[in-house]
């Protein structure tokens, strides 16, 4: 909207909410209703409000967030497909006083980067994983992931996904939070303003422990992919409630004692 | 940043093996990190740093698999850090999407890949199977590595140094291309002098953090528009043209009078060397031409050599035949261009390169008009 045309009723109001200035102008590229928007939104307020805008380095997956340096205005790193975290960890060796945080999806980290998933949660790299899971392949058209549900379509799973030809899906958190090197492990999701404030609060709280080196946090957004299954954002968050949250319930999984 | 106290001030003479040597230079290099996976014949390299280069301030991080490993380095160049990884042939071909990357980001680093045969799991012992794959990109898309081939153990702690400094001048990944050989061997070796932070260059692009000063720094590889990934290109072809201009390096031996020219790189041009030697001996005018770079490839200095003095070429590697269409290429049918070479990790003999020059000179035309 054209500055000057704005009622002067509204100009003479006073801010309360505003995009943080750790957020670009670029327009997100994210379908209706999708979750990235808000957990990027999320992430970078808390950068901002931290006052670590410059001290802080991002990896971007492979995936529907490939772009996510277009929105986030600190220094990024785009890694090929799985190996954010592998990257992350190098970052985060080379740099130890910088914090240092990978964004993936659920293909690029539950599939094909598993191996630097568990690795860099093993060794404890003092980094924050920040995973996405939506239980589809978005960008490239909703293909099955690892995460994908037993009995879900998509189109790799036409007639929904069996345990016979495609196994179960794959808990990461679950799997992460039993190794050592995890020092918080949690998960969340971004449907409601209350599960916003809860992802927020779980992000300052990774970056605090990041500071401390007390070693990996992982956090998991179960979200949704409103194009990819086939229903309306509303649809999606309620199918996401009723069918996602029983296999990955929010909640935290592992944290300091 | 992590490089106190590795300034060599006067140059120093050790006895060692090809892999420790280059492991020595590395850290004399002001290396800052390394990450790397084991595999025969070049563990040593990892053992060395893992105990030396930590003591001397060296990150050095043992990774999960060799895609991990070039993906460290992706990322550790990126945050503006001098860093290596090194190979061998399997965890070479394994790193190939990662460096494809690293060339397009333009991230200055350090591969080594010390050669053994294949293909497959193939064998522990000395090969140049992996010509193809170092000079011609080797993973997916338009790109080049500057790759520099050592002859020595002295020319694997040397093109240590060079490589990080061609590295960093181009903005490009550098391989240095040995052999099992070459890694295994004990020789004399000179480490130069040489002070890192007088080498070491200013990285702006680097993502350190984003200061409210600047705009932040992105590396990326990902250029959705194919106008500006067109652009990308342009961009990498002019910088291979420029490294082409100015970077070849080779070295020629008894080429003055030769009617005959062997070529070979690495260990073979030692063998080759000693061929030459042999066929003097013999009579038979020949010289040698090795190349240090074999990207660039020395195009010039052969093609100037494929005058009427020169009667045939004769190119001796350890591979079914890969330099050898380089070398074609380059003199453009003017000279026959004959190849003989052992595979799977058998190392030719002086005087097996001596029959197969021999062949060459008889069936020489030239050579014949003159003589009969």
């Amino acid at each position: 909207m054209d500055h000057e045309v704005m009622n002067p009723e509204i100009e003479a109001l006073d801010c309360v909410y505003e995009k943080p200035g750790t957020l670009t102008d670029t327009k997100f590229h994210y379908c209706p209703g999708c979750g990235h928007g808000v957990v990027h939104r999320v992430l970078m307020e808390v950068i901002e409000e931290l006052g670590i805008q410059d001290q802080t380095v991002g990896v971007a997956p492979v995936g529907c967030s490939v772009f996510a340096y277009h929105y986030m205005n600190i220094d990024m790193q785009e890694a090929a497909h799985g190996r954010a975290s592998a990257v992350a960890t190098a970052i985060k060796r080379i740099l130890p006083d910088r914090y240092v945080f990978s964004y993936q999806g659920d293909g690029d980290l539950a599939a094909i980067g598993t191996a630097e998933t568990i690795h860099t949660a093993n060794r404890g790299e003092n980094i924050l994983v920040v995973f996405v899971n939506n239980a589809i392949y978005g960008m490239t058209g909703g293909q099955m992931a690892p995460t994908t549900l037993l009995g879900m379509k998509t189109t790799t799973s036409p007639i929904g996904r069996t345990v016979e030809t495609a196994g179960f899906p794959l808990k990461m958190a679950d799997l992460v939070a039993m190794l050592p090197g995890t020092y918080y492990v949690t998960r969340h999701s971004v449907h409601t303003p209350n599960a916003v404030r809860q992802l927020k609060k779980a992000i300052t709280k990774s970056f605090q422990y990041q500071k401390q080196k007390k070693g990996t946090c992982f956090i998991e957004v179960v979200s949704n992919c409103p194009s990819g299954w086939k229903m309306t954002p509303l649809q999606a968050n309620k199918w996401m409630e009723e069918n996602m949250f029983p296999m990955y319930p929010p909640g935290d999984l592992k944290v300091p004692k | 940043m992590l490089i106190k106290e590795r300034t060599t001030s006067v140059s120093d003479i050790r006895l060692m093996k090809g892999n420790e040597a280059l492991a020595e230079a590395v850290i004399r290099s002001g290396c800052q990190g390394y990450f790397g996976y084991p595999i025969t014949p070049q563990s040593e390299i990892l053992e060395y740093l893992a105990d030396e280069g930590r003591q001397r301030g060296m990150i050095v991080l043992q990774a999960e698999s060799e895609v991990a490993s070039i993906n460290m380095v992706y990322g550790a160049a990126g945050a503006g850090a001098r860093v290596m990884t090194s190979s061998s042939s399997p965890g070479v071909s394994l790193m190939q999407e990662g460096l494809s990357y690293i060339a397009c980001a333009e991230l200055p680093c350090l591969v080594v890949n010390v050669n053994r045969g294949g293909p497959g799991l193939g064998t522990i012992q000395p090969s140049q199977g992996d010509y193809f794959q170092s000079t011609k990109g080797g993973g997916h898309g338009d790109y080049r590595l500057i790759v520099l081939a050592p002859a020595s153990v002295q020319e694997m702690a040397d093109f240590v140094f060079d490589g990080f400094d061609l590295a960093d001048k181009y903005r490009n990944p550098v391989l240095i291309l040995a052999d099992g050989a070459l890694g295994q061997m004990m020789e004399k070796v000179e480490f130069r002098e040489y002070n890192p932070a007088e080498h070491m260059l200013p990285k702006p692009w680097a993502t350190v953090g984003k200061p409210k000063s600047r705009e932040r720094n992105i590396i990326t590889s990902l250029h959705i528009q194919p106008e500006k990934m067109e652009q990308i290109n342009i961009h990498l072809q002019d910088k291979y043209r420029k490294i082409c201009e100015n970077e070849v390096r080779y070295e020629r031996v008894y080429t003055d009078d030769a009617e005959f020219l062997i070529v070979a790189y690495g260990l073979v041009a030692r063998i080759a060397h000693r061929a030459v030697e042999l066929a003097r001996a013999e009579g038979i005018r020949v010289g040698l031409l090795r190349p240090q770079t074999l990207y660039p490839f020395p195009q010039a200095a052969l093609r100037d050599l494929a005058t009427e003095q020169i009667h045939g070429m004769l190119v001796v590697e350890m591979n079914a035949g890969q330099m050898v269409e380089d070398v074609r290429l380059a003199v453009e049918g003017k000279v026959p261009v004959e190849f003989y070479g052992r595979m799977g990790g058998i190392i030719p003999s002086p005087e097996e390169v001596v029959q197969a020059l021999e062949k060459l000179v008889r069936n020489d035309v030239k050579h014949h008009a003159e003589v009969y």
